[in-house]
Order: structure tokens, then sequence, then C-alpha cells
């Protein structure tokens, strides 16, 4: 009898030896594949080194520094991007408003996810009046185009603002404003999402043993329906960083953005317009870092998705 | 179909209501109108108070929601600041179709004004617009039809790179090449500025001609985004069955294609193209205010950042209206092309 049984195993084919993958791995694998996300990223890294890493070479204050006897001069050795209207170095303005646009997308979007997430959450978990109420709000919201909202907000607590000491640097006060105007006007579509997606999760059959054990709402929400509709938030969050850095770039150039001296890319570009003939170097370079990041980030964006979306399971 | 159309314009009263209170609290609390109305020249304390209670700003906001929304000559207003109210209002309020008097272009209309821009802005946008819709099919065809050639991947690669651009990165690199190297190389320059050359005057000819980089600016980053979408809609539909069964029975490619594949790929580019044409106006604050355009978008920025409630306001609440119209004739419009879906 058991000499069948170990025959019978023998003839067996070979196990295959490859290990099941986890789901991050997997993602992992495929967006790997993705030339163009790839493309994005290597693009983004290089964007923040070359933001970050450039006030090795140049200070702030060099970054800052007028000088109106050079202004509106083409670039040059001294000056490789050119100097702005009241003479300070492109360049040097280039990486530190690079370091505050990047780090205005990022923040925003952070804000607009806890935003979208807790609010669609909420309104798709507990349903009833709370979902009533709260997507009549995001409707509202919706209806109007962003850039509207945001040039209205801009003026709430626009030169109000106190200048910020962090790490040792001055920051305009209007950075912080921006921050939060943009991801308070950009949560709307992500909220739908994330409702949608609770609503159809929380009739499904895990949530119900957990709500049979005696699991609470909190964790419920947190610990069992979230992590599984991760996918399109993470990919509306990468988006959403593309989307800050362009409102940020829009308010800044219609004059209600950020305040000089501190500089962003959208900031640098403020009146520009003037310049499209006598000095292009004004716009080309901050619009081109511009361009470039949101280009990589879209590529990104792509590739998560791709990545992500499981009815393209490879 | 009828009681649907109902159905929806009479939710939009309620969503009406809550964007304008939304947006006059803001508004009111976030702006000082009174600080630029004596041009450098800060207002002294005594101007301001009678100032502010002339235009009614020493009110409640609740009470100046209320004026704004139905009036005030039910009520009467204390005009000389001597605390009795005797004066009755002349506002006659939003829903007797009046937004106020301007502050900023003190004793006009704040409706006359807007309307003033709105023709201006509408013959940008809707030349912008078909322009948009056919361009955005003609190259998704294209590419579709030719899946993975080099003119595909040119086109796609050029489409990426106009989807990520911010508008005046377009307008200003399209006003650099048309505008001032074309007169570098001798070639004829197009105009940047304004709506017509005050030498010429407002002829049709100086009209279209300053239209072109406007419009190039405000088509290029919507075609580089639905072309990619028709594209992807057109290579899915091209792999269905019914399309297979048109070859199968024999049709010329062209009917295939534009009878067949492309109707039922366009479909979808319904909704999208519906839903972003209001989108298309935000598009235009930032275009006018390069091109010095005189439109409702330019019209919006002078007047946000004086803080002149009355003509934001009209402007804000003809966009949101026109935004719950589109999204309403969207979904008629898909109802119709499309007869599986029906509304009750």
């Amino acid at each position: 009898m058991e000499t069948i049984v170990e025959e019978a195993v023998a003839t067996l084919p070979e196990q295959p030896t490859t290990k099941a993958l986890s789901l991050r791995q997997m993602v992992w694998r495929r967006f790997r594949r993705h030339k163009m996300a790839m493309a994005g990223v290597v693009m983004l890294i290089l964007l923040v080194l070359y933001s970050f890493g450039g006030s090795l070479v140049f200070t702030e204050e060099y970054a800052n520094y007028t000088d109106t006897s050079i202004r509106l001069q083409p670039p040059s050795r001294e000056h490789p991007f050119g100097t702005d209207t009241v003479g300070r170095d492109i360049l040097a303005r280039t990486i530190y408003g690079g370091q505050i646009s990047l780090l205005i997308g990022l923040s925003a979007a952070a804000i607009e996810v806890v935003a979208g997430v807790i609010i669609g959450a909420l309104a798709g978990y507990y349903g009833g009046l709370l979902d009533g109420i709260s997507m009549r709000f995001t409707e509202a919201m919706f209806t109007i185009p962003q850039l509207f909202l945001l040039l209205v907000m801009s003026k709430y607590f626009s030169n109000k603002m106190p200048d910020v000491q962090v790490l040792g640097r001055t920051f305009s006060g209007s950075v912080i404003v921006i921050v939060a105007i943009i991801g308070l006007t950009s949560w709307m579509y992500l909220a739908r999402i994330v409702r949608a997606n609770f609503l159809s999760l929380k009739e499904r059959e895990f949530i119900l043993a957990a709500n049979t054990i005696g699991v609470r709402n909190v964790p419920i929400i947190f610990r069992h329906i979230l992590p599984n509709t991760m996918a399109p938030i993470i990919v509306a969050a990468t988006l959403g960083v593309a989307n800050a850095i362009l409102a940020e770039a829009y308010i800044s150039f219609l004059g209600l953005g950020v305040r000089p001296p501190t500089a962003t890319w959208g900031n640098m570009l403020e009146g520009a317009y003037n310049y499209v003939e006598s000095a292009p170097w004004l716009w080309i370079f901050p619009g081109l870092l511009i361009l470039l990041t949101v280009l990589s980030i879209n590529f990104l964006g792509d590739g998560l998705r791709d990545a992500l979306d499981p009815t393209t399971v490879t | 179909m009828t009681r649907y159309i109902i159905r929806r314009l009479l939710q939009a009263i309620p969503l009406l209501f809550v964007i304008s209170i939304l947006l006059f609290v803001l508004m009111r609390t976030a702006s000082d109108p009174i600080a630029t109305m004596g041009g450098r020249r800060v207002p002294r304390a005594d101007e301001r108070e009678r100032l502010s209670r002339q235009l009614g700003l020493d009110k409640p906001l609740y009470l100046q929601y209320v004026y704004w929304l139905v009036g005030n000559d039910w009520a009467k207003v204390d005009l000389d600041g001597d605390g009795v109210a005797e004066t009755p209002g002349q506002q006659r309020g939003v829903v007797r179709g009046e937004f106020g008097k301007s502050m900023v272009s003190r004793g006009r209309q704040a409706w006359d004004i807007i309307w003033e821009r709105v023709p201006n802005t509408l013959i940008l946008m809707i030349p912008a617009e078909i322009i948009i819709i056919l361009f955005s099919l003609a190259v998704g065809v294209f590419s579709a039809l030719r899946q993975y050639s080099l003119a595909d991947n040119v086109i796609t690669a050029i489409s990426f790179i106009g989807y990520s651009m911010p508008i005046f990165f377009v307008a200003l690199v399209s006003m650099y090449i048309f505008a001032v190297q074309f007169k570098q190389w001798g070639l004829p320059a197009l105009p940047t500025v304004g709506m017509f050359d005050p030498k010429v005057g407002k002829t049709p000819t100086q009209v279209a001609l300053h239209m072109v980089l406007p419009i190039f600016s405000i088509a290029f980053i919507s075609i580089a985004g639905y072309s990619r979408y028709v594209r992807s809609q057109m290579l899915e539909t091209m792999h269905q069955d019914y399309v297979r069964t048109a070859r199968a029975k024999g049709l010329s490619e062209r009917v295939v294609i534009f009878g067949h594949s492309l109707k039922n790929a366009s479909l979808p580019l319904v909704t999208i193209i519906g839903l972003d044409i209001p989108l298309l106006l935000a598009g235009a604050v930032v275009t006018e205010t390069i091109f010095a355009w005189p439109g409702m978008g330019r019209l919006f920025i002078d007047h946000v950042s004086r803080g002149d409630t009355p003509v934001v306001m009209g402007i804000l609440m003809l966009v949101s209206v026109s935004v719950i119209l589109f999204q309403l004739l969207t979904d008629i419009t898909y109802a119709w092309l499309d007869p599986r879906i029906r509304y009750e």
C-alpha cells in the first residue's frame, strides 16, 4: 500500500519551484516593466537632486540677492540661466524655487489625500444624513472650477500670514496658505472614489465577519476597508502632486500665489509675459522645469495605475 | 425623460444655494474692497466708515447675503450714519435678476459689466472647442490606425508633453515662436496682445488674427489629452465583434472605421467633453491674462483682487450654472446617443 503511494508521488510532476509573489512584489514587477514609469522615476530623482543638491552650490542669500545693475542679463558664464528683473540669478532661484514647488506639491497632495479619504470613508461607511450633507458639499465644491476657488481663497489669508522660520530659513507665510488652499480645493474627486469603494466594500462578507466578532467601526474603516481601496488612492495622490504643482504655478503666475522673496517655479513666471520678446530666459527655465516635473509625475502615475490595476494581472 | 430633466433642474436649486453661500462667505471675509478705493492712498477711518455704510458692508454677514440674494428694497438702510435707518434699500437681489452694483466701477450694475465681456470670451471658446473636437478626433483616429508606427509614437510623445504643459507655458512658447521668431525670420508675425490693433480698428480680420494664438494655446492642451483618449477608445472598438462583422459583410474600410468603429468610440468622449467645457472657462482666466484679451476671465482676475463681490459672485454663479447645465446636457445627449441608457 505504502509503496503504491510512494510510486504515485514519484510519478507526480515536479512541484513548481517559483515562490508565489506577494501583492507588493507583483505590483513592483509590473511597475518595473513599465518603461515610461521608470523614466519618470529617474527624471524625478534627477529633479529632486537638482533642487535639493543645488543648495550645496548656491546659498539662499545668493538666490535672493538683488542687484539692479545687472538686471535682465542674458545667460552668461557667470549667470548660466541669466538674471531676472531685479538682477537675481535665475539658476539659483530655480534651485530654491524647485524645493518650494516640490514641497508644495507633496504637502498639498497629502492634505488632499487626508481630506478626501476621511470625507469619502465616513460618508461611504456611515451613510445616511452624514453622507447626504457631505456629498452635497462635495458636489458644490466640485461644481466650481478649481482655479476660481483658488483665486478667491488665495485672498483669504494673503498678506496676513507672518513669515515662518524653519530650519534657520525664512519662508514667506504665503507658502502655507497656498499649500492649504490647494489641498482644500482638490480632495473632491478622491472623496468620491473612496466613498464609492466603501459603499461596495462594506457589504462584503469579510466586513460582516469583522462586525460579527465585534470589531469597532474605526478599526473596520482603517484596517479592513481602507487597505482594499489603496490602489485608486495611490494613483490619485501621485497625480495630485502634479496637479498641485500646476495649481501653484497658475495662481503664482497670476500674481496671487507665493510672495517674493521666496522663489517658486510659479512665481518666477509672474509677469513673464511682458518679457516674451526681450528676456525669454526669464520664463523658459522655470517653465521647462515645471513641464519636466509634471510630465514625469504623470508617467509615474500612469505606471502605477497599470501596475496596481488587478484587471491586468500578468 | 421630461420628468428626469425637471427633477435634475429642481435638484440644481439647492446646489446653487450651497455654492452661493460658500462663495459669498469666502469672498466677503477674504477681501476688503474699500482698501483699494482711494487708489494708492489708504482711506482714512471716517471715509472707511462712510463707504462701508453706503455699500452695506457694515451689516452682519448673513444679512449681507440675504440682501444679495433677495434684495433690500423691503428694508430701510441708514445712509447718513445718524443711527436711524430711514432710506429704503435699492437692491433687487439675485433671485430678481440683479447682482448688485459693482464696487470697483461705482454705480454700474455688476451684471452689465459681466455681460459686456461674455461675447469676447465666447468668440474664443466656441471656435476653440470646435477645433479641439475636430482635431482630437482626427489625431486620435490617425494614430489608432497606425498603432506603434513612427507617426503614432511621435504623436504620443507630443501629446504626453502637451498634456503636462501648464497653459501659460504653451502661450509663452507660442508667442515666442509665432510672434518673436517669425518677426526675426521675416515671416508675417502674429499679434500677441489685445483683441485688435488700435491703429487699424476692430475689423473682423484684426480680431481673427488676434484670436489665433489664444485659441492655439487653449486647444493644444485639450487636443493632447482628448486625442489619447480617442486613440485608446478606437483601439478598443476596432477589435470588437461588430467591427469584424462589418468587415465580413464587405463594407468598405472607410465605412467600417467611421461608421462603426468611430461612432462607438466617440460615445464616451461626449461625456468627457461635456463635463470639461465649463473648465475651459478656468483656462480662459490664464489665457486672457497673458494675451490681454478683454474677456470674462480677465474681468474676474481684475475684480477678485480688488474684492468686488457683486462682479466676482456674478461670474462665479454664471460658471456654476453653466457647469450644472452642461452636466445635464451631457447626460441627455448620452442617453440619446446610446439607446441602452434610460433615465427614469
